[in-house]
């Protein structure tokens, strides 16, 4: 996409306008207006079941809004929607029959790369991800840790603008969610794409997102959008110890209701 | 293509500043150790069964020989095992026979079944059509239908074949279906956004997440297998075991026909094996326990 940074001016990357979402007689999200840059990075943060991760598949385009406007670039239909983003499920989803390598390369082999070639092409990026050596191990003997990265490098690996992820280090026990979120927000930040990150974990997003939406409880709306740490220098015990950081924290938390 | 390179600048950031590793020592997972391990895992396995069955013919034998049974009602084993030795020149024509039967009747309902499992997966109509037919298609005895196959198709290879084929595909179809419907909707998802066409989704992820579904269905098929042979053979022919059972029913050489139910036994045996053995080759991934478990002590 040669067009990349000139639109980094232009339009949204990301618009929502009043979607709305239901299941049944259940409604997920009623009413979630949101507007995100292009290469900006923002969080979601929210009570568990309020719509996050419905709010990711529709932008996503696995599921159609039942109203309302969801526009990423120029596309507007769930299909067009499709091509233009790439999502990082909450579970890390590897293919047990396939080695840690060739799980990554799997984009790219959807889209008529030679396995040889998307091998190749991935290499580089699994070494800097810290997997190096594990080309051939099967998912089932990777940490946990190291099974969302390889997750995240095959999310990243289909070269889309849009990164959604999903709750990405959720199931991880705190410390290696702690390193997994300094090396996320390295990737980020050497990454540019516009990142959309739900977790239920506000210290996550005020340490990756340059601004932090909070959803309601169910049925999920826009409650406010706070500034973010996203910009913050320093490693990530210093920011998180900060007292801007605290701030910013006490803001959120009083947003939420927490 | 210059999205890839866009990713991740290779030096900068990366370079002053290594991610931090959090690899943890490479292990080695514990596989399968040598063959001396690996015999012995057999040996533990196998003595169960081995020890069952020698009771049960020494029992055998203990009966017929004590209570003087007439061999022609009920032969001893070691008069069968005689009995194989002498009748070798007989049965080993027929064995060949039906073992080709076997095989290829179970080949021929593999490439059948698998193939329809995922036409009728990537087609719901075409899967409501067919499947209560499929159904009930079983409802029909095989037996009864074998007689009209020979008359179709003559006293040859090719009755059998379809007996043997009509028996095995059942399974398969609906192993094989059940397989594909029940992959994790997530994975699907997963692909969609990561632009995979309804081909790419079938090829990567329905199809290998599937085979487990359809060795089940295979190795359930492998033990039908010699039946539908014999089935066929009863119909009308003048060779294989089926046919030398019907052949000594009326001269009472019931220590040959118990001599054939062997070679069927093993004919069923061997291929049965050939299944479990393919499906450590081409499902390396599924946890062995379950294997294991599904395999007859």
């Amino acid at each position: 996409m040669p067009s990349g940074t000139d639109a980094r001016a232009g339009p949204p990357a990301i618009e929502l306008a009043d979607l709305a979402k239901s299941f049944g007689g259940l409604t997920a999200l009623a009413g979630v207006s949101l507007s995100l840059h292009h290469r900006s990075r923002t969080g979601v943060v929210g009570p568990s079941g309020c719509g996050k991760t419905t709010l990711l598949q529709v932008i996503a385009g696995l599921l159609e809004a039942d109203s309302g406007l969801v526009r990423v670039g120029d596309a507007t239909t769930a299909r067009r929607r499709l091509a233009r983003c790439a999502l990082m499920p909450q579970r890390d989803l590897l293919l047990p029959w396939r080695t840690a390598l060739d799980n990554a390369v799997i984009a790219l082999e959807n889209r008529g790369v030679s396995r040889a070639d998307a091998r190749q092409r991935t290499q580089p990026l699994f070494e800097q991800l810290g997997l190096a050596g594990f080309e051939r191990a099967r998912p089932g003997q990777l940490s946990g840790g190291m099974r969302q990265r390889v997750s995240f490098l095959r999310t990243l690996m289909a070269e889309k603008d849009v990164l959604l992820l999903d709750e990405p280090f959720g199931a991880l026990d705190s410390i290696t969610r702690g390193q997994l979120q300094e090396w996320l927000s390295q990737a980020m930040a050497a990454v540019p794409r516009t990142v959309l990150l739900v977790t239920h974990d506000v210290d996550e997003a005020l340490l990756l997102c340059q601004q932090v939406v909070v959803l309601s409880p169910r049925p999920g709306r826009v409650v406010q959008v706070l500034p973010g740490g996203g910009g913050f220098r320093g490693s990530r015990r210093e920011i998180v110890t900060s007292p801007e950081f605290a701030s910013l924290k006490k803001q959120a938390l009083a947003a939420i209701g927490a | 293509m210059r999205d890839t390179a866009r990713a991740l600048p290779q030096q900068p950031p990366a370079a002053q500043r290594p991610m931090p590793s959090l690899a943890p020592p490479p292990e080695i997972p514990p596989r399968p150790a040598g063959k001396l391990a690996r015999a012995r895992s057999l040996l533990r396995r196998c003595w169960p069964p081995a020890l069952i069955i020698l009771a049960g013919l020494c029992l055998w034998e203990l009966i017929v020989q004590l209570a003087h049974v007439p061999g022609y009602l009920l032969p001893a084993p070691s008069s069968i095992a005689a009995d194989m030795a002498a009748d070798w020149p007989v049965l080993e024509p027929a064995l060949l026979v039906t073992l080709q039967e076997v095989l290829l009747g179970f080949v021929i309902a593999a490439a059948a079944g698998v193939g329809l499992a995922v036409l009728l997966h990537l087609s719901p109509v075409a899967r409501r059509a067919v499947y209560p037919l499929l159904i009930g298609s079983q409802t029909v005895p095989i037996i009864v239908l074998a007689p009209i196959l020979v008359i179709l198709l003559g006293y040859g290879l090719a009755p059998k074949l379809v007996v043997v084929a009509l028996i095995c595909f059942f399974p398969i179809v609906v192993n094989g279906i059940d397989g594909l419907r029940s992959v994790d909707p997530e994975l699907i998802r997963m692909m969609r956004t990561l632009d995979a066409s309804r081909w790419a989704i079938l090829r990567r992820v329905e199809f290998p997440a599937a085979l487990p579904a359809v060795f089940s269905g295979l190795r359930i098929a492998a033990t039908f297998a010699a039946i539908g042979a014999v089935f066929g053979e009863w119909s009308g022919s003048n060779q294989g075991l089926g046919y030398v059972m019907l052949a000594a029913t009326p001269n009472l050489l019931t220590a040959r026909i118990f001599a054939a139910i062997v070679l069927l036994t093993a004919i069923a045996l061997l291929l049965f094996g050939v299944v479990s053995l393919l499906e450590r080759i081409f499902v390396p991934w599924a946890p062995r326990g379950d294997r294991e478990r599904s395999e007859p002590r």
